[in-house]
């Protein structure tokens, strides 16, 4: 495996912004790409925002912060990829979506690049199926918010090289990452646990059992968790609760991971959390979590 | 201040030992404390009271008060301060009401409770409360996920306190806090909702076998 130096990172979300952000602090240079300008737009303020803020902490000198700009840039076009060593894709949950992805990005990327996935709930093995570069694609699982997690559940596919693996395996601790081996199974660790319980909170909620503030405020107070479950889930973004939740549950079938009627009724009226200003709570600015 | 009566009808889970709630208990006062095992059986309804608070374990508030097709409420609430089986209770009580509790004697118990330095989560008579009620289920797929090999308990419980933020793993949590405990908390809960995912799991079910033969019982 030749060295990582560029890093492709499709889909520049809450999620895909976020592992950009710790490439780039990491001193690779990053592409990020994404179909929507205004979402690329975005992530761009919300970078600069970050960095900026790190400054001011004293976690990055002035210097470094410049230099991870400008090592940092964006497309719409998805052949602009072609010089990246790994790319990690952070599209939404949806498999035949990422397998399309990796499908072009085969015919784009040389035959070194290692394809990467930020999947939370499918499988690699599935993703990697029929991208003709099976042996060349591994699970890479951040966790948000990615710029400030240092967690990634890695998870080999059935065909996943031991090389490949261990690239990549590699490369994420080289971006300061700590790395953890999870098996292809549905959620990995993580998910496993989070999705369903997320989903037991928005049922909870629904059933009239306590209002959002009350059971974040007893999360943190009782269990000393950093964040509420529902402060949680706006950072996550309600709309991708439910793809969790199609995706979980069409593997599982678990009751639990089943998108309970208030979260669809809270997507269906726009209250996305905070990308739209509005989910359990309200917000009034879309400054990027932490810095 | 609101001035409150405490009435100590056995060991208390929540106030195991001195604590700024006690210690600012009068000698009478418009709210009523009933605190301790024996709090339900001891509740007996009395209007004139701003207050009376009584101290609930597993138990629904409408043990001590009785329920009436959903109408039921009056001035008396629940509390519990949560509490992992043997670990110190938190800062954080569940203060329990019902369909028509009276608000002001919620605000009125809610205000004795945070001068204490206690925070404080308001939410309706359902069996486990908030905390239980969404916690169980996830130390159940812990223990049942260790049970299956799918993880080391120490690599879940490092992934769940890198990954999520966790100050401890379910599986150290529930080793330090008393395995038996997840049982008895979860056997409860399986009886009033009896859905599987609060049937007590395999290893709690052991633990408890055993704390039971050691204790002779």
């Amino acid at each position: 495996m030749s060295e990582i130096r560029t890093v492709g990172v499709c889909g520049a979300g809450t999620m895909g912004s976020g592992i950009a952000i710790v490439a780039a602090r990491a001193g690779y240079r990053v592409v990020l790409y994404d179909t929507h300008e205004e979402s690329l737009e975005r992530a761009r303020r919300q970078t600069e925002g970050f960095f900026g803020k790190s400054v001011e902490r004293g976690k990055l000198t002035r210097e470094q912060a410049d230099a991870a700009l400008a090592a940092s840039s964006s497309t719409s076009f998805l052949a602009d990829l072609a010089e990246c060593d790994i790319v990690i894709e952070a599209v939404f949950e949806n498999l035949e979506v990422k397998r399309a992805l990796f499908g072009q990005l085969d015919e784009i990327c040389p035959d070194r690049t290692i394809f990467a996935s930020n999947t939370s709930t499918l499988s690699i093995t599935e993703i990697a199926s029929g991208c003709g570069r099976e042996d060349r694609v591994v699970g890479m699982h951040f966790c948000l918010p990615a710029q400030l997690m240092k967690l990634v559940e890695m998870s080999p596919g059935l065909n996943t090289s031991e090389d490949t693996f261990k690239a990549a395996w590699a490369f994420c601790e080289a971006m300061g990452q700590r790395p953890v081996k999870t098996k292809d199974t549905p959620g990995f660790v993580l998910n496993y646990f989070l999705v369903p319980f997320n989903n037991d909170v928005i049922r909870l909620i629904e059933a009239g059992v306590a209002e959002p503030a009350d059971v974040d405020r007893a999360i943190k107070a009782g269990l000393g968790y950093k964040m509420g479950p529902c402060e949680l889930l706006d950072l996550i973004g309600l709309d991708t609760q439910v793809l969790l939740c199609e995706a979980f549950y069409g593997v599982t079938h678990d009751p639990r991971c089943a998108a309970p009627p208030l979260l669809k009724r809270m997507v269906a009226a726009g209250h996305l959390g905070r990308k739209s200003g509005r989910g359990f709570f309200t917000y009034d600015r879309d400054a990027m979590y932490g810095g | 201040m609101v001035r409150y009566v405490i009435v100590d009808t056995g060991a208390s889970r929540s106030f195991p030992g001195p604590h700024p709630f006690l210690e600012r208990a009068s000698a009478d006062g418009t709210v009523t404390v009933l605190l301790g095992a024996g709090a339900v059986a001891a509740y007996r309804p009395d209007p004139s009271k701003a207050a009376i608070l009584v101290e609930l374990g597993t138990e629904c508030l409408g043990e001590a008060t009785g329920e009436n097709a959903g109408l039921e409420g009056s001035n008396t609430v629940g509390f519990a301060r949560f509490r992992l089986g043997d670990g110190d209770p938190s800062d954080l009580v569940e203060l329990v009401r019902q369909p028509a509790t009276d608000p002001a004697s919620v605000e009125v118990a809610r205000a004795i409770l945070e001068e204490a330095g206690l925070q404080v989560s308001v939410c309706s008579d359902f069996a486990g409360r908030i905390l239980d009620r969404l916690i169980r289920p996830y130390y159940n797929e812990a223990l049942t996920r260790l049970d299956e090999g799918l993880a080391s308990a120490a690599d879940m419980d490092l992934t769940v306190k890198l990954g999520l933020g966790y100050p401890e793993g379910p599986i150290e949590l529930l080793e330090r806090t008393g395995l038996h405990h997840h049982h008895d908390v979860t056997k409860a809960l399986f009886e009033t909702y009896g859905t599987r995912h609060y049937a007590p799991a395999r290893r709690a079910v052991v633990a408890k076998r055993r704390a039971e033969r050691e204790a002779g019982e």
